[in-house]
């Protein structure tokens, strides 16, 4: 029978090719959302003429009045869900096969922090779902988690080395989860972020008179507002888990290392992304700064967070340099 | 601030113009200045400023004027991403407070560039003058803005809700209801919404007139509270850090098994002292160091070689003269007096003996060797600058797991004392100590020194064993690399001393910090998931029914308004109805 590690391994790739199997029926659900609600579209003019089914108003933003629209059913979208969750089941099975190989938790290096950060993306993405829907965010969840997972299981991987002396602490399973949870919270602020701006765009577009304004999947999304609301719920909670990282991160820095704050480079880029989504916060509610520009801040903030997770964990020497990698 | 009353009498006649408009807002939409927030004029909550010719402005004007641009949401906005940016070139470039040692190799690669960049601080970004200028206008911009916000917010706290709107329905999240009964029952009905809401935690005012009842109820002052209560404590955070900076201390000492070190200025390495420190702050304790401990992974399992489980076995001699023991670990420091010692490194110390051509000792102490890699291949220097004809140093290699590369360089392949090697390599002439200028002791310049063993020269490096003696060249003498392990020892697994290198660390802010970061993280809680809202339930009879309406404003984020509205006319109609069967109506 081979090892834990050899089943992890295995394991771990067949969740890639689901999620990129996820990936690609989101990708065709996209596709199908821009043709389809133009069907929809001349189906109500013609069928009821009193439907009021301005071309273009999305369904969520037209709700309350007497002529709600048909309820649109994304049956790509559901197939993509589908596997997205047994992608996660299989993802769950590595991480949790590394972990027992180990004997330890699953993240105390690059590879295994990879793994555990898109776990919980997908994981916050999963459950966000049961409350609200964001399909329309598979694909990007799909790519990112493909993208990041790929790589750290290609380029990355280490075999199962016994901890370092300052990793053995509570604060590793502590600190390294909530950080990983923020990341995946965070992912989804920043995905809604970036339709927001699309949204945005083409809201401007119409508003304009402009005939083809953007995606024409975006017809079936919510409007910015919306949208926005939704990023900033996201954002706020990802923020109060990331300052929470800071703490725990510090009062183990004490510990490990005999000062709590030292500007350590993975110290300093924290910082950096916590004054950014500070700031995102305050832009929200400044005059001027709401809308487009917000939204700026908090995809910035979450290139810094892939920045901090990547770059500076690859190239950047500092205390933090657990990526196992040398 | 918009909403905050003016006091400049020049614009009296203005501000009474504006208050009337405001008061007229008010009793359309609900909002007032007593109760919300009092937040900056550019918060998008705030009213927008009338467009008005401004007077000419004064000294005093264009304070007051840079005072407001200074506590406004936008600059303090800019200042925020300021902050980031700025602190972005501390992680490019070393730092001399996280990593001194990559300052000096930046300036030995980078000659031309660093005096430059030297003078824009950035090997000192953290503590440099336009960081500094960020943070600190960033902390008065903060300032400036809670201290209004503290005042208004404590009478907000005494204030009771706002009157009824005169039209409910012109609020998005509205609600109406048409109920059978008379006069009394509309009352009643208030009075158990009253109640209703009381329970539900709102602050609530009864607002009646004529035939109309009506209860106003607010919630949620504990959202701004922990706005408050997050940037107090952030002010909190940066005072303590400032003013506990000048009362710590962080010193270095390193330490070979059985020796005694004492926490006094003089028997430090080195030492960082806060301003207020004085010389005799510190707790004179003494620390032997009888042992060290470490673990190796057994060839064949995984991570093979890895040294972990470092373990300091420390004595502890109490002022008082107590002896107690104590181990120091990564993560698990040791508390002596107030101080805490970590673990910072360690390594191995051969003891070395060196005599003169008269066989006099001139040297015989263990020398700590700089480990350079995972093997433990360190680099040492000994100096004698005394009892020979001139200067003496040695530039020194301990291998303790020795074994000969194909170049026919020696290399460590295990950290554990296997196969100890210790190579020599003599120089002879001014060690550069005598001039006053600090020299470090495990560095040798060999500037104005000759290289007497190795490469470059006619004489081999001098290897030795533990135990083994060999003559220095030119007949200078003799070194002896000394076996420690105890008489009768099979191998030479005990030959070598280990050392430790401990941090001494004394913050007594540093719980202060901790409890200002906590209290920062839950004000953010509050401020972020409560919500700020106001209710209110109006009822007006006429003939034999009475009009029930409901409204909700949100102060402030809140994404469940409309969820809570729903829940407040389906609570209040349960209730009603139970009043009802309870109390049948005459004739019904």
């Amino acid at each position: 029978m081979p090892d834990l590690d050899s089943i992890s391994i295995l394991t771990l790739w067949t969740a890639i090719a689901i999620y990129a199997g996820a990936f690609i029926v989101y990708a065709f659900d996209l596709a199908r959302r821009s043709s389809a609600v133009k069907v929809d579209e001349r189906m109500l003019v013609t069928a009821g003429g009193s439907v009021v089914a301005e071309p273009g108003e999305s369904p969520y933003a037209a709700g309350g009045g007497a002529a709600a629209p048909v309820k649109q059913r994304f049956v790509m979208a559901r197939i993509g869900t589908s596997l997205m969750i047994l992608g996660w089941l299989f993802h769950l099975a590595a991480t949790l096969a590394r972990g027992i190989a180990a004997g330890r938790v699953p993240w105390a290096n690059l590879y295994e922090f990879a793994m555990i950060g898109t776990l919980l993306i997908v994981l916050v993405y999963l459950v966000v779902l049961t409350r609200v829907d964001l399909r329309y965010l598979g694909t990007f969840i799909a790519g990112l988690v493909l993208v990041l997972l790929g790589a750290a299981a290609a380029n990355f991987y280490v075999e199962v080395t016994p901890l370092v002396d300052p990793l053995k602490s509570v604060w590793l399973v502590i600190h390294v989860f909530v950080a990983s949870l923020s990341v995946g919270v965070l992912a989804l602020a920043f995905a809604l972020s970036v339709v927001q701006l699309l949204q945005a765009r083409r809201e401007r577009g119409l508003a304009e008179g402009v005939e083809n304004a953007g995606p024409g999947f975006l017809r079936t999304l919510p409007d910015t507002v919306r949208l926005e609301n939704l990023a900033y719920r996201f954002a706020v909670v990802g923020f109060i888990f990331w300052t929470f990282t800071l703490i725990a991160g510090s009062i183990w820095a004490q510990d490990a290392w005999g000062r709590y704050w030292g500007f350590d480079v993975k110290e300093t880029w924290t910082f950096i992304i916590w004054v950014l989504y500070a700031g995102y916060i305050h832009a929200r509610a400044t005059r001027g700064w709401r809308g487009t520009p917000s939204a700026w801040l908090s995809i910035v903030g979450f290139a810094s967070v892939i920045f901090n997770f990547t770059i500076v964990n690859v190239f950047f020497k500092g205390l933090h340099a657990y990526s196992g990698l040398s | 601030m918009s909403s905050s009353p003016s006091d400049g009498a020049k614009n009296g006649a203005k501000n009474g113009a504006k208050a009337t408009k405001k008061l007229a807002r008010d009793a359309q939409d609900g909002s007032s200045a007593a109760s919300d927030p009092l937040r900056p004029a550019d918060h998008f909550d705030s009213a927008a400023e009338d467009a008005v010719v401004q007077p000419k402005l004064g000294v005093i004007g264009w304070l007051r004027w840079g005072w407001r641009q200074l506590t406004s949401m936008r600059v303090a906005l800019i200042l925020l991403l300021f902050l980031a940016i700025a602190a972005i070139p501390g992680s490019i470039f070393p730092q001399r407070s996280a990593d001194p040692n990559g300052v000096l190799k930046y300036k030995t690669d980078n000659p031309d560039l660093f005096p430059i960049l030297d003078k824009l601080s950035l090997f000192d970004v953290y503590s440099s003058p336009w960081f500094s200028a960020i943070y600190l206008l960033l902390f008065i911009s903060l300032i400036g803005c809670i201290i209004p916000r503290i005042k208004h917010h404590l009478k907000a706290l005494r204030a009771l809700p706002p009157r009824t709107p005169a039209r409910l329905a012109r609020l998005d999240d509205h609600r109406s209801v048409s109920r059978e009964g008379a006069d009394a029952e509309a009352s009643a009905s208030v009075d158990v919404a009253e109640k209703q809401l009381k329970a539900l935690g709102y602050r609530v005012a009864r607002y009646d007139r004529g035939r109309t009842w009506s209860v106003s109820a607010e919630r949620g002052y504990w959202r701004e509270t922990g706005n408050l209560v997050f940037h107090i404590a952030l002010v909190g955070v940066l005072i303590t850090v400032g003013i506990g900076g000048n009362y710590a201390y962080t010193g270095q000492k390193v330490i070979v098994e059985g020796q005694t070190f004492v926490n006094a200025l003089i028997d430090y390495n080195s030492i960082n002292r806060g301003r207020f420190v004085s010389d005799d702050a510190l707790d004179p304790y003494a620390l032997t160091l009888k042992s060290f401990d470490v673990t190796y992974q057994g060839f064949g399992e995984p991570g093979a070689g890895q040294a972990g489980d470092f373990k300091a076995n420390l004595s502890v001699r109490e002022p008082d003269g107590s002896q107690i023991d104590g181990t120091v670990q990564v993560n698990h420091p040791l508390s002596v007096g107030g101080d805490k010692i970590y673990l910072l490194g360690n390594g191995y110390a051969p003891t070395i003996t060196v005599r003169n051509a008269e066989g006099e000792k001139v040297l015989s102490q263990p020398v700590e060797f700089l480990p350079q890699d995972s093997n433990l291949t360190s680099l040492g220097v000994v100096k004698i600058p005394d009892g020979m004809p001139e200067q003496l140093g040695m530039v020194g290699f301990f291998y303790p797991t020795a074994v000969k590369l194909d170049s026919g360089a020696f290399t460590s392949a295990h950290g554990a004392v296997n196969i100890p090697l210790l190579t020599l390599d003599v120089y002879q002439g001014d060690l550069g100590i005598d001039s006053g200028t600090p020299v470090s002791v495990y560095q040798l310049d060999t500037q104005d020194m000759t290289k007497l063993t190795g490469r470059d020269t006619d004489v081999k490096s001098i290897q030795l064993q533990p135990g083994e003696t060999a003559d220095l060249p030119n007949g200078l003498g003799t070194v002896t690399f000394e076996n420690e392990a105890p008489t009768g020892a099979e191998d030479f697994t005990q030959s070598v001393k280990r050392y430790v290198s401990l941090q001494i660390h004394h913050d007594d802010s540093a719980v202060w910090v901790l409890v200002f970061a906590l209290l920062a993280l839950s004000g953010l809680g509050l401020a972020l998931f409560v919500p700020r809202r106001r209710m209110w339930v109006k009822a007006t009879a006429s003939d034999d029914t009475i009009h029930l309406e409901y409204a909700g404003l949100a102060r402030g984020e809140d994404p469940t308004l409309s969820a809570a509205v729903d829940d407040l006319v389906r609570g209040h109609e349960r209730l009603l109805d139970a009043a009802a069967a309870r109390h049948p109506v005459k004739g019904a």
